[in-house]
C-alpha cells in the first residue's frame, strides 16, 4: 500500500490521525500485555524459577522434564481426544438443529432458548450439574437401575477409560446451543432464491445442504470453529469441577499441568515451559491456517 | 455542610487512628473450616482478643492447597496480610529468602522459645540462616490407622493390632460388603498414606534416607520395593470407596461402611464429633501398629513484614499469645493435634492423644515430609501416586521406577 503514496499527499501514518489516536490504548494493551506477557513467559521458561521469578538460566532443562512427565503426555492426549471428538460433535449436532430450526416450524424462539440456555451456564456449574447426573449413586445410573435394569452400568467420571468423554458430553451439552445459533444465523443469510432455484431444479433437499449452503457459509464456519476451537485449548474450568483431574490423572489437560505446577507445585519455570507448548501448540495449528484464510487474498 | 463543619469531620478522621492505636486489627489468614478447625480458630481469637487487639478472621476454605497460592500471591503481590497459617516447613521458604517475612528471632530469645518449644526441629524449620521467622503452633502427625471396631464384628474377625493382620483380614471384610480400607480420590490423601507405610513397613531410617537425603539407591532398593508391595496390598483394599474428601472418607469408617482409614491425627475431630469413643467404636494404631513412630508436621503462623508501625508492634502480641501456655491448651484439646510446649498439662486428652504424646515423649518421632521435600517434589509425588492408586494397571516395579526418579532429581 505504501508503495502507492504519491509525493505530495499527506503522509499515510497522519491520515486520519483522530481514530489511530484514539486505538492508541488499545494497541497498548495489545503490545504490553499480550505480546509482552507472552515473551516474558518464554523466556523465563529457560530459568529455574521456583516460587517467584528469577533469571537463572537452565537452557532446556524444564522441556526435557516436562516432555518426561507422564502426567503431561496423558494431558496432550486427553485434549487430543476431546479436541478432536468435540470439533466434530459440536459442528455436526450444531449445523443439524440448525438445519431442523430452519425448517419454518412452530415455536421457533421456544426451541432456540432451550438449545441455547445451557450457553448462559459456566462451566463451572456445568461441571458440577454433569457431575451429579453421571454419579453412579445419584445420577443416571441409578434411576435406570431402579426402574428395574439393575446391572445396568454407566460410571464414566469413575473409569479411568472413559472419563473424558464424560467431559465432553458435558461440554457439547454447554457449547452446541451457540454453534446452533451462529449456523443458523449463516442459515438465515442466505438468499431466499437460492432455494427456490434450487427447488425449481429440483434437487433434493439433502444436497442443497451439502453441496450449495454449506459452501456459501463459509465464513460461517471459519468463525465457529475459531470460537470452538479457542474453547479447546483453554478447556480447565470443567475439568476441575467435574473430575479435578481423576480418577488419579485420567482427566488431566494441559491448562491444569500448568496451573497445578506454577501454583500448587510453586515451580514457576515449569508451568512456563508448559504453557509455552501450549502456545506452541496453538501456533502450528492457527499461524499458517489464518494466513491462509487471512492473509491469501485481501478482501475489501 | 459549612467549612468549618468540614474540617472538623476531617479533623476527626485524622485523629482515629491515634485514638485507635491501642486495639489494632490484624487479619489473619488460615484454611481452618471444618466444624472443629473452626472451634480451635475461635479459641486463638478469643486469646489474642483479649490482650486488648482484634483478631480479623481471614478463613480460606477447600484446604491447604486451594488457599495456600491465594495467600502466597497476596503476600507477593504487595497486599500482605498481618499474619498466616502454613504448615511448617519448606512451604514459605523462598517467601523468607526473598524477605517477605518477618523475623522474630529478637522475641524468640526474650521468650526463650528454643526451651520451651518440643521436638527441636520445629524450631528449626522455621529457622533460615540463623533467625527465627515463624511461630509453630501445633503438632499433626500422620502416622494413623483408624480402624472400626464395628465393621470388623460384622465381618466376624478380631480387630487388627497391626498392619499385616489388617491386610490378612481384608478378604473377610470384604465378603461381609465392608470397604476395608477407604481411601479418598484427592492426591494428597494417597501420597501422605504412602508416606505413612515408607515410615511404618520401611522404618525411619529408610524414611529418613528417602525424604531426607534423597537417596536414589535406597529408593530404588529391597526395602522401598517392600512398600510399594503394601501400596499395591493398600491399593486393592480400597477398591470402591468412590469419596473424595478426607471426611468423607473417615465417615465411611465412622458409619462401619469401611474397615478402616490411614489418616492423620486430624481425623480424630471427626470421631469425637459423631460421638464415638477411642477403643469402645474405633480403634488407633500409631504407625500403623508396626512401628509407633510419629512424624510431627503441623502448622505454623508467619508474619509477613509490613510497613504499618502499629501493627508491626501488634504482631508481636499475636505471636507470643499463639505460644502461651494457656492458648496452646485450648486450642489443640478442640483441634485433637499435640500442643507444641512439653510443659502443658492435657489431662483432659482422648486415649489415642495419649498415645501420641506417650511417643513424642519417647522420641520417636520423625520429621514430617513437608519439613524434608519441597512443594515441587510433593506435587510430582501426588501426580504419580494418585495415579497409581486409581489405576491398576500400574505396577509396583513401574511405580518405583517413576518414585527413584522424582527423588533422582529432587532438591
Amino acid at each position: 500500500m505504501a508503495a502507492h503514496t504519491q509525493p505530495g499527499r499527506p503522509n499515510q501514518l497522519f491520515r486520519n490521525l483522530n481514530s489511530k489516536i484514539a486505538s492508541i490504548p488499545m494497541m497498548l494493551t495489545a503490545v504490553v500485555i499480550f505480546l509482552g506477557g507472552t515473551i516474558w513467559t518464554v523466556v523465563y521458561s529457560f530459568t529455574n524459577s521456583k516460587l517467584l521469578p528469577r533469571l537463572s538460566f537452565v537452557g532446556l532443562e524444564q522441556y526435557e522434564r516436562l516432555w518426561d512427565t507422564p502426567r503431561w503426555i496423558v494431558s496432550i492426549q486427553n485434549l487430543a481426544t476431546y479436541g478432536c471428538l468435540s470439533l466434530i460433535f459440536s459442528l455436526t449436532i450444531g449445523f443439524l438443529l440448525a438445519a431442523l430450526m430452519d425448517q419454518k416450524i412452530r415455536f421457533e424462539n421456544t426451541f432456540r432458548t432451550i438449545f441455547l440456555y445451557p450457553f448462559a451456564l459456566s462451566f463451572i456449574v456445568t461441571g458440577l450439574v454433569w457431575q451429579w447426573i453421571l454419579n453412579p449413586e445419584f445420577g443416571v445410573q441409578s434411576v435406570i437401575r431402579s426402574l428395574g435394569w439393575t446391572s445396568f452400568a454407566f460410571d464414566p467420571l469413575y473409569n479411568s477409560d472413559i472419563v473424558i468423554y464424560g467431559i465432553l458430553i458435558a461440554a457439547l451439552w454447554q457449547g452446541t446451543g451457540l454453534v446452533m445459533c451462529l449456523m443458523l444465523a449463516g442459515l438465515r443469510g442466505i438468499d431466499e432464491d437460492i432455494w427456490k432455484a434450487a427447488r425449481v431444479d429440483g434437487i433434493p433437499m439433502w444436497k442443497t445442504y451439502l453441496f450449495i449452503i454449506i459452501p456459501m457459509m463459509r465464513p460461517v464456519f471459519v468463525t465457529t470453529l475459531v470460537i470452538i476451537a479457542s474453547g479447546i485449548v483453554r478447556i480447565y474450568d470443567l475439568v476441575v469441577a467435574q473430575t479435578s483431574g481423576g480418577p488419579g490423572i485420567a482427566s488431566d489437560v494441559p491448562a491444569k499441568y500448568v496451573y497445578d505446577y506454577m501454583f500448587f507445585a510453586q515451580n514457576l519455570g515449569q508451568g512456563f515451559a508448559a504453557s509455552t507448548m501450549m502456545l506452541l501448540a496453538v501456533a502450528i495449528i492457527i499461524v499458517p491456517w489464518a494466513y491462509l484464510e487471512f492473509g491469501g487474498r485481501k478482501r475489501g | 455542610m459549612n467549612i468549618r463543619s468540614m474540617a472538623a469531620v476531617l479533623a476527626a478522621t485524622v485523629m482515629l487512628p491515634l485514638g485507635a492505636a491501642h486495639a489494632t486489627d490484624l487479619e489473619v489468614t488460615h484454611w481452618w473450616t471444618s466444624g472443629g478447625e473452626a472451634a480451635a480458630v475461635a479459641e486463638l481469637a478469643k486469646a489474642f482478643n483479649a490482650t486488648g487487639n482484634k483478631w480479623v478472621d481471614g478463613a480460606i476454605a477447600g484446604s491447604g492447597g486451594t488457599a495456600r497460592p491465594i495467600m502466597i500471591s497476596r503476600i507477593t503481590g504487595g497486599d500482605p496480610m498481618a499474619a498466616t497459617q502454613f504448615n511448617h516447613g519448606r512451604q514459605a521458604e523462598e517467601l523468607v529468602q526473598a524477605g517477605l517475612m518477618r523475623d522474630f528471632t529478637d522475641l524468640a530469645k526474650k521468650e526463650g522459645w528454643d526451651k520451651i518449644v518440643r521436638p527441636a526441629g520445629l524450631l528449626k524449620s522455621c529457622t533460615f540462616e540463623g533467625k527465627i521467622y515463624c511461630v509453630p503452633l501445633n503438632i499433626h502427625s500422620w502416622q494413623w490407622l483408624w480402624l472400626s471396631n464395628d465393621a470388623f464384628k460384622k465381618a466376624g474377625v478380631a480387630v487388627p493390632k497391626n498392619w499385616d493382620e489388617y491386610v490378612a483380614a481384608a478378604p473377610a471384610l470384604e465378603k461381609a460388603g465392608i470397604v476395608p480400607l477407604a481411601i479418598g480420590g484427592q492426591a494428597w490423601q494417597s501420597t501422605g498414606l504412602f508416606s505413612v507405610l515408607t515410615v511404618a513397613i520401611g522404618g525411619k531410617e529408610i524414611y529418613q534416607k528417602v525424604y531426607g537425603d534423597k537417596d536414589a539407591k535406597v529408593a530404588a532398593g529391597p526395602e522401598m520395593a517392600k512398600v510399594f508391595k503394601a501400596a499395591d496390598d493398600a491399593r486393592k483394599m480400597s477398591k470402591g470407596t468412590n469419596v473424595q474428601d478426607w471426611n468423607q472418607a473417615t465417615n465411611m469408617v465412622i458409619t462401619g461402611k469401611a474397615g478402616g482409614q490411614i489418616m492423620g491425627d486430624w481425623a480424630q475431630g471427626e470421631f469425637q464429633l459423631a460421638g464415638k469413643k477411642a477403643g469402645v467404636d474405633y480403634t488407633c494404631l500409631p504407625g500403623l501398629g508396626v512401628n509407633e513412630i510419629i512424624s510431627t508436621a503441623g502448622d505454623a503462623f508467619y508474619f509477613p513484614v509490613l510497613k504499618d508501625a502499629a501493627k508491626t508492634k501488634a504482631q508481636e502480641v499475636l505471636a507470643s499469645t499463639l505460644l502461651d501456655a494457656k492458648t496452646q491448651v485450648a486450642f489443640n484439646l478442640k483441634k485433637g493435634s499435640l500442643p507444641v510446649r512439653g510443659d502443658v498439662d492435657l489431662a483432659a486428652a482422648n486415649d489415642c492423644m495419649k498415645k501420641g504424646l506417650e511417643i513424642l515423649a519417647k522420641g520417636n518421632v520423625v520429621t514430617s515430609t513437608d519439613q524434608l521435600i519441597t512443594q515441587d517434589t510433593q506435587k510430582q509425588l501426588e501426580d504419580l501416586m494418585s495415579q497409581f492408586f486409581a489405576n491398576t494397571s500400574i505396577t509396583a516395579e513401574e511405580a518405583q521406577k517413576r518414585f527413584v526418579a522424582i527423588f533422582s532429581k529432587a532438591g
